[in-house]
């Protein structure tokens, strides 16, 4: 008994309303690339924010996607920006695109080898597990300082210019068209990725694990798929951070970053993808306006708005986004509600 | 070598003290804290101020760094605690991270930066030797010490009303609740006993560990292995992982320096994927 | 009849207490099973050992004579053996049409799509949706699994099972906490499921165990007590003494 075609296609509609880019988002990313012409003279901040918002994009890609919570996540942001750094300071890959996709894929092994370490285990094992990882990572860069520079950082890296044509600039024009470019394609990458029927199997691993694996799914499969990918998105972000600063040192694994990180996701929001796009742009604009103030006492304040938003609670402080949302949910239900009830 | 031996046992126990406290706070609410450190820190800094600065009498300083961690732990327990217990681990995490970061940057600005060392007394400084094993005073200090508190904290445990409704409000909290425990008041005393005693360890460590403001961090881990190795459904368990962290540390840090600390996280991973809920623990319903 | 699944001796022991005691069940192709039995008897353990949730001490499962004692839950669904939650498990912030969605394209072998778009199958919709319309989901079809009545929820899990085309249903007290008047549509959804698929089903209801069952099996303590068609177990002497003489005196 094949249902009328009618109500086939209200439902892939309601299905796909996940996917459909918002008005809100097509505002954004065109701001963000008007950036590049509107605001020449904040490019080096706005830099930051592009892959640091990256970062934050692989990390909600496994904290918001798939729950698993890491205190570690800089390793693989660490892996990837060592391997870019060393690439272009022994010239064994000039082209910074190339050297690019290197260090992801480099991140990526580095990332599929400890998912299957966080496959197990409670919350906190996992926790631990992460943060071991990364400290393994900053001890071993630090042990041998003859390659990676040690304490004092790689000196001496140089970057060739972007498809050999833009050359790095002190100004960061060139940077911030290169961080955003990327930041973008992986973006489009992700959200594909979350709105296909394996992103709605890593919502449901997130949600129940118990009920996803007695529907068929693999649950260690789904987790070792995402964990890779966001390792991968991770060490890209440590990537442009150690092109666009031509520097790489053992801070890049620590678990300040790590730390920082984790709010930078939960002030934007995690599990919509623009949480921590969001969150690197409040993140970074607060930090610079504090350290001019306290550059010492920085972490205090970091320390307090994470207890805030805790006590206040995550949902609530995330919900001055929510209203926006919702409106513009309600604007495409309504339209939905009234065709489906034409339907009926 | 025995005496690395000794100074690994010293240290093992000097861990067990700041971190049972860190194992019952889990055990019990399954509450994951890892400002753990930040109250360790405030007793070896209370026992700086009032050594160094005080000319209070070091043993003197030392119920005294208990008893100003412990009050703070209590308060911070019943204002600020009490509203994270419901919350995901994830807001636990924040939120305890967020009480570290604050923690250090404040003692920061208040002591500066710098380590600061106790002036401990004369008569505990340096070493004698017994049957040719080269002992510390400090050392063998801190292991009677810690020896004591272990063999307390067994006995009331074990002996005492409040140690039996600890035990039961750890095994099945709701199902201790149903038989009339105050389980939040016995969270909140044992919360605090917990820290005094980390304070207490972090007076009696600041000496061999070093104290400076970044020591909740640097510690965190330390804490959590003994924890997570150890498991949280006894006193055997924590207290044996310590002593392994400690003997494993220190003779790591002798024979294989260049190695580090690697040594230790890379056998904290193997360990928590192998066994994911700890070493020592027997298998609890949960 | 050909014998689809098959346990042998299976023993699960937790701690020293048995959980199951030396239980060797067969059930045929097409069969309506019943396993009954006083609570803590061991029937959802049962179910978790069959599934896959837990792994048994000792003793082996079989599906059609291969062994699948070491396989795990998921492989085990994708072979046909199919479970629903006595207590609800769905996926709280999901709609039914995304569950069953999910649920057939796992089956279909595309769960694996990270390009498409959900929803971009129309073949694949037209499934989902005629699934929902058997079990009259169509009206709380776009609404939260955490929102719906517990009447809906506990056909919607139903409805997730059969939406991976089970060879072998374990039902386990599908209509537990469900109120009267909504019993019958779970109780029609269980009736007309496919003739070739082997159900199993634990019940505490002896009104719909007496209704549905061709054969019940009574656990108790763990072991399998009495098996036997329902009149058989209805007037055993024994199965009377467990149940102390409540229910089913007055089949």
């Amino acid at each position: 008994m094949t249902p009328p075609p009618a109500a086939v296609r209200t439902a892939t509609e309601w299905l796909s309303a996940r996917a459909r880019w918002h008005p809100l988002e097509i505002i954004f990313w065109i701001a963000a690339f008007a950036a590049i012409y509107l605001f020449p003279a904040r490019h080096l901040i706005l830099t930051e924010i592009a892959w640091l918002g990256l970062f934050a994009l692989s990390l909600d890609l496994i904290l918001g996607y798939a729950g698993i919570i890491s205190l570690g996540h800089a390793a693989f942001f660490g892996f990837g920006a060592y391997t870019a750094a060393l690439l272009a300071k022994h010239e064994i890959i000039e082209e910074p695109v190339l050297a690019l996709l290197i260090s992801g894929c480099a991140a990526m092994t580095l990332g599929f080898v400890t998912s299957f370490l966080v496959l197990r285990g409670s919350d906190l094992t996992r926790l631990m597990v992460t943060l071991g990882v990364a400290l393994v990572l900053r001890e071993l860069a630090n042990r041998y300082g003859w390659l990676t520079g040690g304490a004092d950082g790689l000196q001496g890296v140089s970057v060739k210019p972007v498809l050999g044509v833009f050359r790095f600039d002190m100004f960061g024009h060139t940077g911030y068209t290169y961080c955003l470019t990327v930041l973008f394609i992986l973006f489009l990458v992700a959200r594909r990725l979350v709105n296909s029927p394996f992103g709605l199997a890593l919502l449901s691993v997130k949600s129940n694990p118990l009920r996803s694996s007695a529907i068929g799914i693999s649950v260690d499969a789904r987790l070792v798929a995402i964990y890779t990918v966001a390792a991968g998105y991770a060490g890209i972000a440590g990537a442009l951070l150690a092109q666009t600063t031509a520097f790489a040192s053992l801070e890049v694994f620590s678990f300040d970053r790590s730390a920082d990180l984790l709010l930078v996701l939960i002030i934007g929001g995690a599990g919509y993808l623009y949480g921590g796009l969001i969150g690197a742009i409040i993140f970074k604009f607060m930090q610079d306006y504090l350290s001019a103030l306290t550059p010492q006492y920085w972490p205090f304040w970091i320390g307090l708005a994470l207890v805030v938003i805790v006590l206040v609670g995550r949902d609530r402080i995330t919900s001055w986004t929510t209203p926006i949302r919702l409106m513009a949910a309600r604007l495409n239900w309504r339209s939905l509600a009234r065709r489906s009830a034409e339907r009926l | 070598m025995l005496t690395i031996l000794f100074d690994g046992i010293a240290y093992g126990m000097l861990l067990f003290v700041l971190a049972c406290g860190l194992a019952v706070t889990l055990g019990l609410m399954n509450f994951i804290n890892l400002a753990h450190g930040a109250f360790a820190m405030a007793g070896g800094y209370v026992t700086v101020v009032l050594v160094n600065r005080l000319g209070v009498p070091f043993l003197a300083s030392l119920p005294i760094a208990f008893l100003v961690s412990a009050g703070i732990g209590f308060i911070f327990e019943r204002t600020l605690y009490v509203h994270v217990y419901r919350k995901s681990h994830l807001d636990q995490v924040l939120f305890t991270i967020g009480l570290v970061f604050m923690s250090v940057a404040a003692v920061d600005y208040v002591m500066g930066s710098g380590q600061v060392f106790v002036q401990v007394p004369s008569a505990w400084q340096g070493k004698f030797d017994a049957f040719g094993v080269g002992i510390g005073r400090y050392r063998l200090l801190i292991i009677v010490i810690c020896g004591l508190l272990t063999v307390a904290l067994q006995f009331i445990l074990a002996n005492t009303r409040f140690g039996s409704r600890l035990r039961a409000a750890v095994d099945d909290s709701r199902v201790a609740r149903g038989l009339g425990i105050n389980v939040n008041w016995i969270f909140a005393l044992t919360f605090a006993f917990g820290s005094g005693l980390a304070g207490l360890g972090g007076a009696l460590g600041a000496e061999i560990l070093g104290l400076d403001p970044s020591f909740p961090l640097k510690f965190m881990i330390y804490f959590l292995i003994v924890v997570t190795v150890g498991g949280t459904s006894s006193i055997t368990g924590p207290f044996l992982a310590s002593l392994l962290l400690g003997i494993g540390d220190v003779v790591g840090k002798y024979y294989v320096p260049t190695l580090g600390s690697f040594v230790i996280y890379t056998i904290m991973i193997v360990v928590l994927v192998w066994r994911p809920q700890g070493l020592f623990s027997r298998a609890t319903s949960r | 009849m050909s014998v689809v699944l098959e346990t042998i001796s299976l023993v699960k022991q937790f701690n020293g207490i048995i959980a199951s005691d030396n239980v060797s069940l067969q059930i045929e192709k097409g069969a309506r099973r019943a396993l009954i039995g006083p609570n803590g008897a061991g029937k959802t353990t049962l179910i978790n050992l069959l599934t896959g949730v837990s792994r048994p001490t000792s003793g082996s499962i079989l599906l059609d004579g291969e062994d699948i004692t070491d396989l795990s839950t998921h492989k085990r669904v994708r072979l046909g053996v199919v479970r629903t939650f006595q207590i609800n498990q769905l996926f709280s912030d999901l709609t039914p049409l995304e569950t069953i969605g999910l649920a057939v394209s796992e089956r279909r072998g595309q769960g694996l799509d990270w390009w498409r778009i959900v929803g971009s199958r129309p073949d694949l919709v037209a499934e989902v949706v005629e699934i929902l319309e058997r079990f009259h989901l169509t009206d709380v079809i776009d609404k939260r699994a955490a929102v719906l009545p517990y009447g809906k929820q506990r056909l919607l899990e139903i409805a997730v099972a059969i939406a991976c085309r089970p060879r072998v249903l374990l039902l386990d007290e599908p209509a537990a906490g469900v109120h009267e008047d909504e019993r019958h549509e779970i109780l029609a959804a269980v009736a007309a499921l496919p003739s070739d698929v082997s159900v199993l089903l634990i019940e505490h209801d002896m009104d719909i165990v007496f209704s549905f069952a061709d054969r019940i099996s009574v656990l108790v303590n763990g072991a399998l007590f009495v098996e036997g068609t329902p009149e058989e177990v209805a007037h055993d002497a024994r199965v009377k003494a467990v149940y102390l003489g409540e229910e089913l005196v007055d089949a």
